[in-house]
């Protein structure tokens, strides 16, 4: 899109487009080519789960012939793998439901509040924005053994909300300030209480970045690896990356197998993506423009 | 950055419209209870802050002190010992190297390429919301699918990436990958790019699309080339988008743990570990619980660290000049 070449002799429309159509080829075969890169990881898995794992080795790159769908049934009529669905839907959803629960009303009081101490308290919870989950992990632990929360989806919950609650107050936070003064001063003066306030005015004002928080807390849990890890030492309560790693080391020569567990693994997270790709990059842009 | 905001906040509840900015006239009694009523929004987030972040960071802090094998309290009190060790363990240099190594690779190539792509998806593209949707995909996966997917991926021989190079006749590009001392690095940060640069991508094309047209418009009529107008004015107008990129590229390199964990513990022979797989290997394979804080303390210092000072000398310029507060306090 170069301006200096301006034509000396007056061009058609068409010819002008046909130009802009063949000077941006090379920008079309770039992403297409990155296009693939990104998606053959994710197709070959997909495909592979129909071969048999002598099928793989034989034919890498071919469609599997025949198709085995043995792979996905089996996975698919265990209870374990849904089990582990269940219990990371759980245990996503439980963390949502108290870190942005907790953010907001936090995030009420450090927005519309004078009071002394705020700008000391707005503080410890930025403070937390960059703590690494890796680096309370010991402590962390030593502390959910001694409150009996091993083996307790709570163990999970609990410290998922804690770490997710700075991200979430700082996004909320925010909003809530956009939220004109004049609309606080009537209802108070309507007799609205504080939390009345809140409750019925500010919250159903705020939908669109609660649902934005939600959605980001929903992916961090699904994706969280070592509390869960640590945390659950049986079976019963394994989210599915857990359950990921241990079919992996189970049965780590079935190749095709794995694949198959593989891909519908992801797909839950996939299909979320799909329904929430909005909030979800819309939670993330708002995170860096505004935290 | 928290101080400009402040001054533009609206009216708090309880404060009269007008006037009302004198805190000191209203009555004690409703000062209090205003304070009380904020404090008691404020009870459940704290609540679960200190104990479950703040409290386990400073418990971590204390028993880097002690020499601890995880069991009742720590008793056996050893002063800087474990920092000492620490600083002369090859392992735990090598950890400190791998992480400087992850940073300069991230800045230096995956941030660009990023950068790239969110200028290629920025102009009129056809399928550009395709694109831009599926290179930001990868993200939304967890790390250990994502781990285990190319540990298969990238496994000597059988694996789809040595059977491509061996379909093109280039058998001896591929081999070790994650199982050679020498490759497993450079094999682990094109796992992470595949998985992160989408991520990197939608900042910066959020950042692009806060930069008003008129101005490379404008530009554009002066007669400034497309690399100009891209070195003059998106570049710097981009600075407070790739600022913060820089930042979370770096606290993600501190931190990295889950990748690493799943595909090679670390190996082989601590080629690929990172501080947070050391902390690990310590803490709950071997139980040494004092050792391993003193490695989750120095992370925390040095995530802590760089971050005052990113923000002191680095991301403080975004409060100033005109365009950037344009954008900050919109």
């Amino acid at each position: 899109m170069t301006t200096q070449t301006a034509p000396r002799i007056p061009m058609t429309a068409r010819q002008v487009r046909r130009r802009r159509r063949l000077r941006s080829v090379p920008l079309y075969v770039t992403v297409w080519v990155i296009g693939v890169v990104m998606v053959t990881p994710l197709l070959y898995a997909l495909i592979s789960g129909f071969k048999s794992t002598d099928q793989l080795s034989g034919n890498a790159f071919g469609l599997p012939s025949p198709w085995v769908t043995q792979n996905y049934t089996r996975i698919l009529e265990d209870s374990a793998f849904w089990r582990m669905l269940g219990s990371s839907t759980l245990i996503a959803l439980g963390t949502t439901a108290l870190t942005v629960g907790a953010a907001a009303l936090a995030a009420f009081a450090l927005a519309r509040f004078a009071f002394r101490g705020r700008e000391f308290l707005f503080t410890l919870f930025t403070v937390g924005l960059m703590f690494p989950f890796a680096v309370a992990i010991l402590p962390l632990f030593v502390l959910l053994r001694t409150f009996g929360l091993l083996d307790n989806p709570w163990g999970v919950i609990l410290p998922q909300a804690a770490f997710g609650l700075p991200m979430t107050i700082v996004i909320l936070r925010n909003f809530f300030r956009e939220i004109p003064g004049e609309i606080e001063e009537a209802a108070t003066l309507d007799g609205c209480s504080a939390f009345g306030f809140f409750w019925r005015i500010l919250l159903p004002m705020a939908r669109p970045a609660l649902g934005t928080v939600s959605v980001l807390a929903v992916v961090t849990s699904w994706n969280n690896f070592l509390l869960p890890l640590l945390v659950f030492s049986e079976p019963t309560w394994w989210t599915i990356p857990v359950g990921v790693q241990q079919f992996q080391g189970q049965y780590s020569s079935d190749t095709a197998r794995i694949f198959a567990y593989l891909v519908l693994s992801m797909a839950p997270a996939l299909a979320f993506y799909a329904v929430a790709e909005r909030q979800l990059i819309g939670g993330i842009t708002l995170g860096a423009t505004k935290g | 950055m928290t101080s400009t905001q402040i001054k533009d906040a609206p009216p708090a509840l309880g404060e009269a419209p007008r006037g009302g900015q004198d805190r000191n006239r209203r009555p004690l009694t409703r000062r209090a209870r205003d304070w009380l009523t904020a404090f008691l929004f404020t009870v459940p987030g704290l609540a679960l802050f200190l104990v479950f972040v703040a409290v386990p960071i400073l418990y971590a802090a204390y028993v880097s002190f002690f020499k601890w094998g995880g069991f009742g309290s720590p008793s056996d009190f050893v002063g800087v010992d474990n920092f000492t060790r620490l600083f002369q363990d090859p392992v735990f240099l090598g950890d400190l190297w791998r992480g400087l190594l992850l940073v300069l690779l991230s800045l230096g190539l995956q941030l660009p390429f990023a950068l790239a792509m969110a200028v290629l998806l920025n102009q009129k593209l056809r399928g550009r919301a395709v694109y831009r949707m599926l290179f930001f995909a990868p993200y939304v996966l967890s790390e250990v699918i994502t781990g285990v997917l190319f540990s298969m991926i990238f496994a000597p021989d059988s694996g789809l990436a040595d059977k491509v190079l061996g379909a093109v006749g280039l058998d001896g590009v591929g081999g070790l990958w994650f199982s050679g001392q020498s490759t497993v690095m450079a094999t682990l940060f094109l796992v992470m790019t595949w998985k992160y640069f989408g991520f990197h991508m939608m900042l910066l094309l959020a950042g692009l699309q806060g930069i008003p047209p008129e101005l490379t418009e404008a530009a554009r009529i002066d007669g400034a080339g497309t690399w100009q107008r891209f070195r003059h004015i998106t570049l710097p107008l981009l600075g407070p988008t790739i600022r913060l990129s820089v930042f979370l590229s770096v606290i993600g390199a501190i931190q990295l743990f889950d990748l690493v964990w799943v595909v090679t513990q670390g190996g082989p022979d601590h080629h690929s570990e990172t501080m947070a797989v050391t902390m690990f290997q310590f803490g709950f394979k071997r139980y040494q619980m004092g050792y391993a804080s003193a490695i989750s303390i120095v992370m925390f210092l040095i995530s802590f660290v760089f971050a005052l000072f990113y923000q002191r000398f680095v991301l403080r310029r975004d409060t100033e000049g005109a365009l950037t507060t344009m954008r900050g306090s919109r």
